[in-house]
C-alpha cells in the first residue's frame, strides 16, 4: 500500500464566471520516502491538487470529490479539528512566496517553536532547543541567533530553509512543497533542494515537489507526473521521462528548457489554455499540438502502459523526439 | 529601543514648546480685552488699568509669554478672571470627570469597534458582517448631538431606566457615578466604535488572505489561533494608528456630549471659558489639550514599535 493514494480527484471552485474545473479526476500515489515532481503550466492544477491533501484550499468555494488516504486513512472526509491534527505534523507544506509566508510579526524561533508545542506538546524550553536543532538541520549558519530574529532580518533562501525548518518540524510523513525554488536566485535554488533530498535520506519524507521547472525535476525527483488542464497527461520515473518522453506536450516542455534551444530561440508551445469552464470529450492538448489527428477531437485519451508499465501516457498518438 | 523612546520624547518636548508660543500668542490675538471684560463695563479706567497691571497685561509680549512660561512650569496656571479660583484646581477638579468619560468612551470603543471588525472579517460576506456594517455606517453618520437626545429621550424619558443629565463624582458614590456616565459614554463611543469597526475589518481582511494566514493554517493551529495571534497581530498597527487619529476628535467630541448631558468636565470648562474670554482658563485648556495630542502621539509611537519589530529593531529609522 502507498503511503499517500489520490484516486479520481475533482477539484471545482466556485465563482463569479462559474465553476472553475480546477482539477478533472486524476490518481496518484505516493510511495514513503519518494519524491514525487507535479509539473505543468501555471493554472494546469498541479498545486491545487497539492493542496487538497491537507485540505488548504478556501472551504467556502471549494467542491472536492474523490478520495485522498493517508496510510489508508481517508482525509477527504475527516472532520476539521481531526484534519488540524494532521497538519503540519503528518502532512506539512512549504510555500511558494518565502518572503511573505512567515508573519513578519514573529520571531523564526516562535514561528518554529509554534508547530512543535502544537503537535508534539514539547515545553517552551525544549521546543526552543528543538527549534536551533532544525534550524542547523536546514543549514542556517549561527542558529542559536537566528531563532530570536524577524524574518525581515533574513535574505528569501534563509526565509525558506526557515520555511523548511517549520514543515519538517514534526518529522511529517509527507512534505509538499509548492514551487520551493521559484522565488530564488539560482545560485540558493541547489542549496534548497539538497536540504530536501537530505531530509529524505535522513528522515525517509516523501516529498511532492510542485514545479513548472523541468530542470529542477531532472535534478531531485524520483518520479514526475506532467499535468495539463486539471489532468495527468504522462507519468513516468524521471530518467526513463526524460529519456523518452510520449506524450507530446511532455515533449513541448522540454523542447521549451533553454538547454534544449535551437540557435538561441526557445521552443514555445503555440496556442492557449484550454478554458477551465469547459469540458468537451476530446483530448485537451489536441488545438495546441502538431500530432493532432481527427480522432484527438473525438473522445478523451486515458492513461496506458508505454514502453514500460511505470511509463503511463494519456495519448492516441504518442512518439518519441520528432 | 530605550534609544527609540527618548528620541520620539525629545521631539515631543519640542513640540509642546512651539505650541506653548501659538497658545500664548493665538489667544492674544483674539479681539476683546479681559481687563474691561474683569472690571465690567462701568468700570473707570483707571480700574482696568490697575486690573491690567495686576495681571502684569501692561508689560511686552515676550516678557508675558516668559512670565507664562515661568508660571506654568512652577504649576501655577494663574487665577479664573472670572471667579478668581486658581486654574490649576479648576483643572484638577475638572479634568478627571472628562478623563473618566473619555476611557469609557474609549472602552466601549475598542470593546465593540474591535470585536465587531474581526467578525465582520472572519464572516466576511455573512449575516454578521451585513449586520457590522450597516451599523458601522449607520453609527458614523449620526450625530453624537442628535444621538444624545435620543438617547435621553429612550432610556430616560420613556424607559426612565437610567438618570437624564448631571454627574456624581466617582469617589462619591460609584454605582451613581457609573449609572450617569454610561449613556454619555455610549453615545459618544459609538462613532469612534464605528471608525475602528471599519479600520479593523479592512485590516482584518487583509491580513486573512495573507500567505503567513495560510502558513499558520498549514501548521495545523486553530482557528483561534490563527485568526487571534497571527492575523490580528498584524492587523493592531491599524487599530493603534485609528486610535491616536481619533483620540484628537473624542475631545472634541466629549465638548458636545458634556453640553448635552451637563457633565461638569474639561469640555463644558472650554466652553464656558471662551464664552467670558477667561484667558488664563482658555489657555490652561488649550495648554492640557495639546500635552493630551503630543502624549497619545508619543504613547502611539512606542505601541508601533512594540508591534512592529521592523521598527523597534531600526530603532525607528525604518524606510
Amino acid at each position: 500500500m502507498s503511503l499517500l493514494e489520490i484516486t479520481d480527484l475533482t477539484v471545482d471552485f466556485d465563482t463569479e464566471d462559474g465553476l472553475v474545473q480546477a482539477v478533472r479526476g486524476i490518481s496518484l500515489d505516493l510511495g514513503e520516502g519518494e519524491i514525487l515532481a507535479l509539473c505543468g503550466e501555471s493554472g494546469c492544477g498541479k498545486s491545487v491538487t497539492a493542496m487538497s491533501v491537507p485540505r488548504l484550499l478556501p472551504p467556502d468555494t471549494t467542491r472536492l470529490s474523490g478520495s485522498v488516504k493517508l496510510d489508508g486513512r481517508e482525509l477527504t472526509t475527516l472532520p476539521e479539528s481531526r484534519m488540524r491534527q494532521i497538519r503540519g505534523k503528518d502532512v506539512s507544506v512549504v510555500f511558494q512566496e518565502p518572503m511573505t509566508s512567515l508573519n513578519p510579526s514573529f520571531t523564526v524561533g516562535y514561528q518554529i517553536t509554534e508547530v512543535l508545542r502544537r503537535h508534539e506538546g514539547l515545553s517552551r524550553k525544549a521546543a526552543g532547543a528543538r527549534a536551533v536543532e532544525l534550524l542547523e538541520l536546514v543549514g542556517i549558519p549561527l542558529p542559536a541567533r537566528r531563532v530570536k530574529e524577524y524574518p525581515h532580518q533574513l535574505s528569501g533562501g534563509m526565509r525558506q530553509r526557515v520555511m523548511i525548518a517549520i514543515a519538517v518540524a514534526c518529522s511529517p510523513r509527507v512534505l509538499i512543497a509548492d514551487e520551493p525554488t521559484t522565488a530564488l536566485d539560482v545560485t540558493i535554488q541547489a542549496g534548497v533542494l539538497d536540504v530536501f533530498r537530505d531530509l529524505r535520506d535522513r528522515l525517509g519524507t516523501a516529498v511532492i515537489l510542485i514545479t513548472h521547472d523541468l530542470g529542477v525535476v531532472a535534478d531531485i525527483a524520483d518520479r514526475a507526473v506532467v499535468m495539463y488542464a486539471g489532468r495527468a497527461v504522462e507519468q513516468a520515473p524521471v530518467a526513463e521521462l526524460f529519456a523518452r518522453p510520449r506524450h507530446p506536450y511532455t515533449l513541448g516542455l522540454m523542447n521549451a528548457l533553454p538547454s534544449a534551444a535551437v540557435n538561441g530561440r526557445l521552443a514555445e508551445i503555440p496556442g492557449m489554455v484550454p478554458s477551465p469552464l469547459t469540458d468537451p470529450d476530446e483530448c485537451a492538448f489536441q488545438a495546441r499540438c502538431g500530432r493532432a489527428q481527427p480522432d484527438c477531437r473525438l473522445r478523451r485519451p486515458t492513461l496506458e502502459p508505454q514502453l514500460l508499465d511505470a511509463h503511463l501516457a494519456a495519448c492516441f498518438h504518442p512518439g518519441g523526439q520528432s | 529601543m530605550v534609544w527609540f523612546i527618548l528620541r520620539r520624547a525629545g521631539s515631543a518636548v519640542i513640540v509642546l514648546f512651539l505650541a506653548s508660543i501659538l497658545i500664548f500668542l493665538g489667544i492674544r490675538a483674539l479681539p476683546g480685552d479681559p481687563a474691561v471684560v474683569m472690571a465690567g463695563e462701568e468700570a473707570s479706567p483707571a480700574v482696568v488699568e490697575a486690573i491690567r497691571h495686576e495681571f502684569g497685561l501692561d508689560k511686552p509680549l515676550p516678557a508675558q509669554y516668559v512670565d507664562y512660561v515661568g508660571q506654568t512650569l512652577s504649576g501655577n496656571l494663574g487665577r479664573s478672571t472670572q471667579d478668581q479660583l486658581p486654574v490649576a484646581g479648576i483643572l484638577a477638579e475638572r479634568l478627571p470627570v472628562t478623563l473618566e468619560l473619555s476611557a469609557l468612551a474609549l472602552l466601549v470603543a475598542i470593546v465593540v469597534g474591535v470585536g465587531a471588525g474581526i467578525v465582520a472579517a472572519v464572516k466576511r460576506g455573512r449575516l454578521p458582517d451585513y449586520v457590522a456594517t450597516g451599523f458601522g455606517l449607520a453609527g458614523l453618520s449620526v450625530p453624537h448631538f442628535w444621538l444624545g437626545l435620543l438617547s435621553i429621550l429612550l432610556f430616560a424619558v420613556t424607559l426612565r431606566w437610567l438618570p437624564a443629565s448631571g454627574y456624581v463624582p466617582f469617589t462619591q458614590d460609584p454605582g451613581q457615578n457609573l449609572q450617569r456616565m454610561i449613556l454619555p459614554a455610549l453615545v459618544l463611543g459609538t462613532g469612534f466604535a464605528a471608525i475602528l469597526m471599519r479600520q479593523t475589518r479592512s485590516a482584518m481582511l487583509g491580513a486573512l488572505s495573507a500567505d503567513y494566514v495560510r502558513t499558520a493554517r498549514s501548521k495545523g493551529l486553530s482557528e483561534t489561533k490563527v485568526v487571534g495571534a497571527h492575523a490580528l497581530r498584524n492587523s493592531l498597527t491599524t487599530v493603534v494608528t485609528v486610535l491616536g487619529l481619533q483620540l484628537g476628535a473624542l475631545i472634541s467630541g466629549a465638548v458636545v456630549t458634556e453640553q448635552i448631558f451637563v457633565i461638569p468636565g474639561f469640555g463644558k470648562l472650554t466652553v464656558d471659558a471662551v464664552l467670558t474670554r477667561n484667558y488664563p482658563v482658555i489657555q490652561a485648556v488649550v495648554l492640557v489639550t495639546v500635552i493630551g495630542y503630543v502624549l497619545v502621539n508619543l504613547l502611539v509611537d512606542i505601541a508601533y514599535a512594540f508591534l512592529n519589530p521592523r521598527i523597534r529593531l531600526s530603532g525607528g529609522r525604518h524606510d
